[in-house]
């Protein structure tokens, strides 16, 4: 009896679970699937996730109907620049916090947490009149400088280099290795897996941002998919299937670098939830 | 030092200027270019202006909505599959997905799904009944429509706002399960183990075992989504604000009024002195957070 319990409670666990999963995905399959739908099938509500008939030509059309290509080309350049240079910046400053002495390194680090808890907002009106200071509005560079460094990065960065043995340290400095070069050649390799996660967190959270290129920007040559996409809606009227595609699209490129990634990426998630 | 030059410049200029500048911009009245010397005036309007009173109702709801809902949601989801073996990976990778997904695009998705009348949600309404509903264009209170009519449609949050929470415990949830899996892969299985052996079942284990020992990874959580449902931007805007519209009111959250003042108004001294109000609303929750619910995290 104890036994049969035990096992019609862990086939309701699964059951729920699964049904609960497919709850979760329903939304993406729904996108799909109205993606690749004609115009008419595209406007009948229907909770059907096949298709009749596959319209691969929508694919075509999306990129026709909207300056789309160029959202895309933006945010991917855009993206690529700031994954970089984060990565860039945080080596260099997370290698310095975790192997160098000098002066006021403990003051200089707690300044740099510090800026984990501001929020986003109270710098924006600022930062804001900066670019338009600095003739930057409506430029890439204001879509990538100010995001090419972050507290967050730096963290996880002197995190993962004071977690290598210090002895490779000292037998590199010996040697006449200079810091840069061990840093290049050795530490960044040895601390993969947290350079990986730095560069995904760092791709992530610019090819998703919103708020900041829709402040910057004023152009339709100069707008990110994120953008574009808020427009489209407007452009395209009722054409929901090629909403669905673009949606789908936009999706396709963090899907593709979580799955690459997944290993590193739920490691440092969970690194940085444990330990804050 | 040289190492340490190109990060510590750009956090200078784009992470600690902006503070102390925005506070100085929040004393001054006027659009760009006309500055006029205002002290503390737009911190009094602040106070005395219905529309930020009203987006601050609007924070409030969402926060309460959605952070005590996806955290409760996502603590049963990843104890089941804690439990599970088989297909854990799998599944956790579709109850993940969401979070990988970009809000704006996803928010497209819904949408389409909240479309009125021809929308999905509106297709299971009628299959179970009901007349169709106008989801993320409904400003009438969700009480206001269930009591029907009873209660005045300005009380308690509005379908349209219900819609976002609804968005956004989905969209979030998945990250609060990795979290919560990791903590639970922490806990010693011979303690729950020993527990129900004691005769403890399932709900007096997760009480008395896993949360207790779970508490420090629910702080964490709970003090990252609070500050990130505050300032959350992207779905209340792709789900419910026309781009050359106006606001739409009963989805007007701080950050949507902050962007508001800034980019419809231009009006940067009024923006800078809500959003300094904004953080320390933040600061305040987050510091009575690490008081009064960090008192009961247990460390081993």
């Amino acid at each position: 009896m104890n036994r049969f319990k035990r096992h019609l409670w862990s086939a309701s666990l699964y059951i729920l679970l699964v049904l609960g999963g497919f709850l979760t995905a329903w939304p993406f399959l729904w996108m799909l699937s109205t993606a690749f739908k004609s115009h008419i099938a595209a406007l009948e509500p229907s909770l059907s996730l096949w298709p009749g008939e596959w319209h691969w030509e929508n694919v075509r059309d999306t990129f026709e109907s909207a300056p789309f290509a160029r959202y895309f080309l933006n945010s991917l350049l855009v993206s690529g620049s700031v994954t970089c240079c984060v990565v860039l910046t945080s080596a260099m400053a997370g290698y310095a916090f975790a192997r160098l002495t000098f002066r006021g390194k403990g003051l200089l680090f707690a300044l740099v947490l510090a800026t984990m808890m501001v929020p986003f907002e109270l710098t924006l009106v600022p930062n804001f009149v900066l670019i338009q200071r600095l003739g930057w509005y409506n430029t890439y560079a204001a879509l990538i400088v100010p995001w090419c460094a972050n507290a967050f990065s730096i963290f996880l960065m002197r995190q993962a280099f004071l977690g290598l043995p210090g002895d490779y340290f000292d037998a590199a400095l010996i040697d006449g290795c200079g810091h840069l070069r061990f840093l290049a050649r050795i530490a960044v390799p040895l601390a993969k897996p947290i350079v990986v996660s730095v560069a995904l967190f760092a791709f992530l959270g610019s090819y998703n941002a919103l708020l900041w290129p829709l402040l910057v920007t004023a152009d339709e040559s100069m707008r990110v998919v994120q953008v574009g996409l808020t427009y489209f809606r407007g452009d395209f009227g009722v054409r929901v299937n090629l909403l669905m595609c673009a949606s789908s699209i936009v999706i396709l490129p963090t899907v593709l670098l979580y799955f690459c990634a997944q290993r590193y990426f739920v490691e440092a998630a969970i690194t940085a939830g444990i330990k804050g | 030092m040289l190492l340490l030059a190109p990060a510590m410049l750009l956090m200078g200029v784009f992470g600690f200027a902006p503070l102390l500048s925005g506070f100085y911009m929040s004393l001054f009245a006027g659009r760009y270019g006309e500055d006029r010397f205002a002290g503390l005036d737009n911190y009094v309007r602040a106070f005395t202006d219905p529309g930020f009173w009203s987006s601050l109702r609007v924070t409030i709801y969402y926060v309460a909505g959605t952070i005590p809902a996806s955290l409760a949601l996502s603590f049963f989801i990843a104890f089941g599959l804690h439990r599970i073996l088989r297909g854990r990976g799998a599944l956790r990778t579709l109850y993940f997905l969401p979070y990988v997904t970009s809000a704006v695009a996803a928010a497209m998705v819904w949408r389409a799904i909240f479309n009125s009348p021809d929308g999905v949600a509106n297709l299971l309404l009628s299959h179970a009944g009901f007349g169709p509903q106008r989801w993320v264009l409904e400003s009438r209170g969700v009480l206001h429509l269930l009591s029907g009519g009873w209660i005045p449609p300005g009380v308690g949050p509005s379908l349209a706002l219900c819609c976002v929470m609804l968005f956004d415990i989905w969209h979030d949830s998945g990250f609060m399960i990795v979290v919560f899996l990791a903590g639970l892969s922490a806990i010693p299985a011979e303690l729950e183990e020993a527990a129900r052996i004691d005769g403890a079942g399932p709900w007096r284990v997760i009480r008395h075992v896993v949360i207790p020992l779970l508490s420090p990874t629910i702080l964490f959580l709970l003090v990252a989504s609070t500050v990130r449902a505050f300032q959350a931007f992207n779905s209340f805007y792709a789900l419910t604000q026309q781009p050359d519209q106006p606001l739409f009111e009963s989805t007007t959250n701080l950050v949507i009024y902050i962007y508001g003042q800034l980019y419809r108004w231009n009006d940067y001294g009024y923006g800078a002195a809500v959003a300094m109000l904004f953080t320390g609303a933040i600061m305040l929750v987050t510091a009575l957070q690490w008081r009064y619910v960090g008192r009961k995290v247990h460390y081993s």
